[in-house]
C-alpha cells in the first residue's frame, strides 16, 4: 500500500475514533472556553488595547488547548497496545506520523473555528490591517503547533508522566513559532505594520520542523 | 556463531540478551527453530517468554547477540510474513471487528474479502456491529487471533492466546492452529495452558530466568 493510502487510512481511522469517543475535541473545547472566559474576567481592555494583546491571548489559549488533543493522539494507540500492531506491520513509520499530525491539525482548526467568534465577541476585535492575512497565519501557526506537538507527544509516549513531559518539551521549542503567530496576528489587527515577515518566519519554521520530524520519527517509533 | 542470513532455521538466536535498564529479561538465548513446526513456549511468570516473542517479532530489539528471522537479521524486512498476537488485544475498542481488520488489512495491502475470511475462520460474524469494547473477553481473543493471521503469515507468534477463552473456543482455536501448521506455517505459542496444545505441538520449549533450559517433544514437567 502506498504512503498516501496508509496516511489516508490512518487519518480516516483517527477521525472515526475521535467522532465516536470525542476524547480530544470535548476536552479542547471546554478548556478553550474556560480560557476565553477567564481572560475576559482578568482583563477589561479598550478596543485599542484588545488589538495589542489579542494575538497573544488567542495563540496562548490555542496552544494550551492543543496540548490536550496532542496528549490524546498517542494515548489511544497505547490502549490495548495497538501501536504494536502497526509496528509489526510492513507499513512505514512516516504515514502514521503524517496522519496523526493531519488529524491534530483538523481537530485544532475545528477548535479555532469555534473559538475565534467568541474571542471577537468578548474582545470586540476588528482588524485594521488586511483581515485575509489571518488565514495563512492561522494555517501556518496551527501546523507549527501540531507538527511539533505530534512529534514530542510521540517522544513522551513511553515516559511515566507524559502529560507533564509534553508541555515541557513542546513549549520551549515552540517559542519562535509563537512569536511569529502573535506578532503576525497583532500586525494584522493593529494595521501598524506588515505581517509578511512573520508569515515567512512561520513558513520556514513549518518546513524545517516538518522535515526534521519526518526524518526522525522512525527512530522514535522503533524505540523500546 | 551463526551467520546472520542463515536460512537453516526460520528463527535462529545466538547469545540473545535483552535488558530493560539493569534487568536482563533474556540472558543469552541460543537456539534454532525449524520451519513448519508448532513450538509451545512454557515457563513461569518472568521467565522471558513474552520478551523472546517480542524480540522475534522485532518489537524489542536485542541488547546483545544476534537473531535471524525468516533468513534475515533485519526483522523489519520480513514483517509482512510475521503475525503477532499479544496479551492485550492490539485492537481499537471503539471500532467494530470488521473496521479494525479493514484498517490493518490496508497496512498489508489486503482486500476487504480477506477480513471477512479470517473473521469466519475464528468463528466471528463479520457483520457484527458492536464495537470491540463491547465484546466478551473470549470474542476479543478470537478477534485478536483474526488480526494476527490476517496477512497469512509464515511465522505466527501467539502470546497467551487461550487466556479467558472458554474450553470449546480454545479447542476451536487449537484446531485452527493445527491447520496452519499443516499448511507449512511455523507457530510459537506462549501459554500457561500447554495441555491444550499437547496433541498438536511439535516441541515444548522450556524457559527459566531468561534462558531456554530444555526442549522436549512431549509435555513433561522438567526435573
Amino acid at each position: 500500500m502506498s504512503f498516501f493510502a496508509i496516511t489516508r487510512a490512518t487519518l480516516a481511522k483517527d477521525i472515526r475514533l475521535e467522532w465516536r469517543s470525542k476524547d480530544a475535541i470535548n476536552a479542547m473545547l471546554f478548556f478553550g472556553l474556560l480560557v476565553v472566559v477567564i481572560f475576559s474576567f482578568a482583563f477589561d481592555p479598550t478596543a485599542e488595547e484588545s488589538r495589542r494583546i489579542a494575538g497573544g491571548l488567542i495563540w496562548v489559549a490555542f496552544l494550551f488547548a492543543a496540548v490536550v488533543a496532542l496528549n490524546q493522539t498517542w494515548a489511544r494507540e497505547l490502549r490495548n497496545q495497538v501501536l504494536d500492531a502497526y509496528r509489526v506491520s510492513p507499513a512505514a513509520a512516516n504515514p502514521l506520523f503524517l496522519a496523526k499530525a493531519l488529524g491534530n491539525f483538523i481537530f485544532v482548526c475545528v477548535l479555532e473555528a469555534l473559538m475565534t467568534p467568541l474571542f471577537i465577541a468578548f474582545y470586540k476585535l476588528r482588524a485594521l490591517g488586511p483581515a485575509w492575512e489571518l488565514a495563512p497565519i492561522a494555517l501556518l501557526g496551527t501546523w507549527a503547533l501540531v507538527i511539533n506537538g505530534t512529534f514530542f507527544a510521540a517522544i513522551s509516549l513511553r515516559t511515566r508522566s507524559r502529560e507533564i513531559m509534553l508541555p515541557l518539551l513542546l513549549f520551549p521549542i515552540s517559542i519562535p513559532a509563537l512569536l511569529g503567530m502573535v506578532n503576525a496576528t497583532t500586525a494584522v489587527l493593529s494595521g501598524e505594520e506588515s505581517a509578511w515577515f512573520w508569515i515567512a518566519l512561520l513558513l520556514a519554521y513549518d518546513v524545517v520542523f516538518t522535515t526534521v520530524s519526518l526524518l526522525l520519527f522512525e527512530l522514535v517509533l522503533e524505540a523500546e | 556463531m551463526i551467520d546472520a542470513q542463515s536460512s537453516s532455521g526460520i528463527v535462529v538466536a545466538d547469545g540473545l540478551i535483552k535488558q530493560f535498564g539493569r534487568f536482563a529479561a533474556l540472558r543469552g538465548v541460543t537456539a534454532q527453530f525449524a520451519a513448519g513446526k508448532l513450538y509451545v513456549i512454557v515457563g513461569d511468570n518472568g521467565a522471558g517468554k513474552t520478551t523472546f516473542l517480542r524480540t522475534v517479532a522485532g518489537l524489542a530489539p536485542q541488547t546483545h547477540g544476534k537473531i535471524s528471522v525468516l533468513g534475515s537479521s533485519k526483522i523489519k524486512n520480513v514483517r509482512a510474513q510475521i503475525g503477532y498476537m499479544a496479551h492485550p488485544s492490539l485492537l481499537y475498542d471503539e471500532m467494530t471487528g470488521i473496521e479494525n481488520l479493514s484498517y490493518f488489512a490496508g497496512l498489508y495491502g489486503l482486500p476487504l474479502s480477506r477480513c471477512r475470511e479470517v473473521m469466519a475462520a475464528v468463528k466471528l460474524d463479520p457483520d457484527l456491529e458492536r464495537p470491540i469494547g463491547q465484546y466478551s473477553q473470549g470474542m476479543r481473543q478470537r478477534m485478536s487471533l483474526a488480526r494476527a493471521i490476517l496477512n497469512d503469515p509464515k511465522l505466527l507468534l501467539l502470546d497467551e492466546p487461550f487466556s479467558n477463552v472458554d474450553l470449546r473456543s480454545a479447542h476451536e482455536m487449537v484446531g485452527l492452529l493445527a491447520q496452519m501448521r499443516d499448511r507449512g506455517k511455523t507457530l510459537f505459542v506462549v501459554t500457561h495452558q500447554p495441555g491444550l496444545l499437547e496433541s498438536i505441538a511439535d516441541e515444548f520449549v522450556w524457559m527459566e530466568a531468561g534462558k531456554i533450559t530444555r526442549r522436549t517433544p512431549h509435555l513433561q514437567v522438567p526435573q
